[in-house]
């Protein structure tokens, strides 16, 4: 379980700093806002929409966070030394994604509210299926963002290059749960045909979980 | 010998797409309902699959890389990919120039003009990856991750983006099918221009390969010029 502690480090030094937290969380309002002006926001056809704009919200929000997970670790050389350190790349990994994906499900749950208020979106009766699906979704790319942050940490361009590598790749993920998010912001269950889309976010959920445990060993050892 | 390798190969592959080039414009006839311009799927869909086969080359190159530690493996990676994109970019154009004609539209948000578009993307970024670091193993080693996440995510997204959107014609080989749709004359046509563009793509693999080689004997030697 050395991997809860990790998350734990990580989530403290940015409870104490709040930097990426505030910027993210500011950053998510800015762009519900610029939405506003992009489309009549008042009209019958954002419900139809509304995930896909919630999720664009979220995916950016998320790069924010996504991009210090590992790049909070430059100064003082901190990464050497967890590297260096016994905890397994697996564990580390583990709980550098635990403690993103934490921040941005905060941001994500923050926002919901205001996205309802601004586009008059009723989400109240389907909070908790709603709640599973963020979960799921931003595991999703809590996963992929956090082994891409891994990647991207020693390249002067990261904060360009995580987006850039992280958005087309986590596609699928994206798609199942703007769908789903849309499906239930209209009110509907999830059922029939729309399951599909759910066992499509599961099945990326654990696919590209196995795969960057997998994997990440060889990224952090150097 | 490599050098008279690769010139023969040259050759072949220039008199191969010039003969395909002659029957299609001339011997075949045009389609019943598309008219002439169907003659651009000769290259189009030969294209893609040239492009799958640099895609799926680059996913065993790059673990490959990770088993061996090898730097060979590396240079064909990225060698692959960097082929496979211009192949990519081949059938995303052909493509579009078919459905300004046939559609009325340059481009339609249609399944699998939407996860081509993806697919180059993906890889395009893989590319942007590689001009980014510097070390020669630090390169390799993340590029090949990145490599095979990419692969295996855009099957999935192959498969999501299906039932998201369809527009694009169904599969037509028979081989796919299992019912003959075209005439076998125009199939096998389209299987010798297959030929025709997965032999270029194993010959601009290889030349990309020698220049990586040399490229990398240019910096060996500049490093030993350094120390002197």
């Amino acid at each position: 379980m050395v991997f809860l502690q990790i998350a734990a480090k990580d989530l403290r030094s940015e409870l104490r700093t709040k930097e990426s937290l505030n910027a993210s969380l500011s950053f998510a309002v800015v762009i519900l806002l610029l939405f506003s002006f992009a489309f009549d926001p008042s009209s019958e056809a954002v419900a139809e929409f509304s995930g896909g704009l919630l999720w664009l919200v979220f995916a950016f929000a998320g790069a924010l966070i996504l991009n210090r997970s590992f790049a909070r670790e430059l100064p003082n050389d901190c990464l050497e030394v967890l590297i260096a350190s016994p905890v397994s790349g697996a564990q580390l990994f583990l709980g550098k994604t635990v403690a993103s994906f934490v921040l941005l499900m905060t941001i994500e749950v923050i926002c919901l509210p205001i996205f309802g208020i601004f586009y008059d979106i009723t989400w109240i009766p389907q909070a908790l299926p709603l709640l599973g699906i963020f979960a799921l979704g931003t595991w999703g790319m809590t996963i992929l963002g956090t082994l891409f942050s891994a990647l991207t940490v020693n390249l002067s361009l990261r904060e360009l290059m995580l987006p850039m590598l992280l958005y087309p790749l986590m596609l699928p993920a994206l798609m199942a749960a703007m769908r789903l998010t849309t499906i239930l912001l209209a009110g509907n269950a999830i059922a029939g045909n729309d399951m599909v889309w759910l066992r499509l976010l599961i099945g990326f959920d654990i696919i590209f979980t196995a795969l960057s445990l997998a994997l990440v060993e060889t990224i952090l050892v150097r | 010998m490599a050098k008279n390798i690769r010139l023969g190969l040259g050759a072949l592959v220039g008199m191969l797409l010039l003969r395909n080039l002659y029957v299609i414009l001339f011997n075949l006839p045009d389609e019943m309902e598309q008219g002439p311009i169907y003659r651009i799927f000769y290259y189009h869909l030969p294209a893609f699959f040239a492009a799958i086969l640099c895609y799926i080359t680059a996913l065993v190159a790059s673990s490959m890389y990770l088993i061996k530690k090898n730097l060979r493996y590396d240079a064909i990676a990225m060698s692959a990919t960097e082929v496979g994109l211009a192949f990519a970019a081949v059938n995303l154009i052909t493509g579009m120039i078919w459905g300004r004609i046939s559609w009325g539209i340059w481009w339609a948000w249609d399944a699998r003009l939407t996860w081509a578009l993806i697919c180059w993307l993906v890889y395009f970024g893989y590319l942007m990856l590689r001009q980014a670091i510097d070390d020669p193993t630090e390169r390799a080693k993340n590029s090949a991750v990145l490599s095979i996440f990419a692969f295996v995510s855009v099957a999935i997204t192959y498969k999501a983006i299906e039932w998201w959107r369809t527009q694009h014609p169904g599969p037509v080989l028979s081989i796919r099918t299992g019912k003959q749709l075209i005439d076998p004359v125009m199939e096998n046509m389209l299987y010798m221009n297959f030929l025709a563009l997965a032999t270029l793509a194993v010959l601009m693999v290889i030349i990309r390969l020698n220049q990586e080689e040399m490229q990398r004997q240019i910096d060996g030697l500049r490093r030993r010029a350094h120390a002197i």
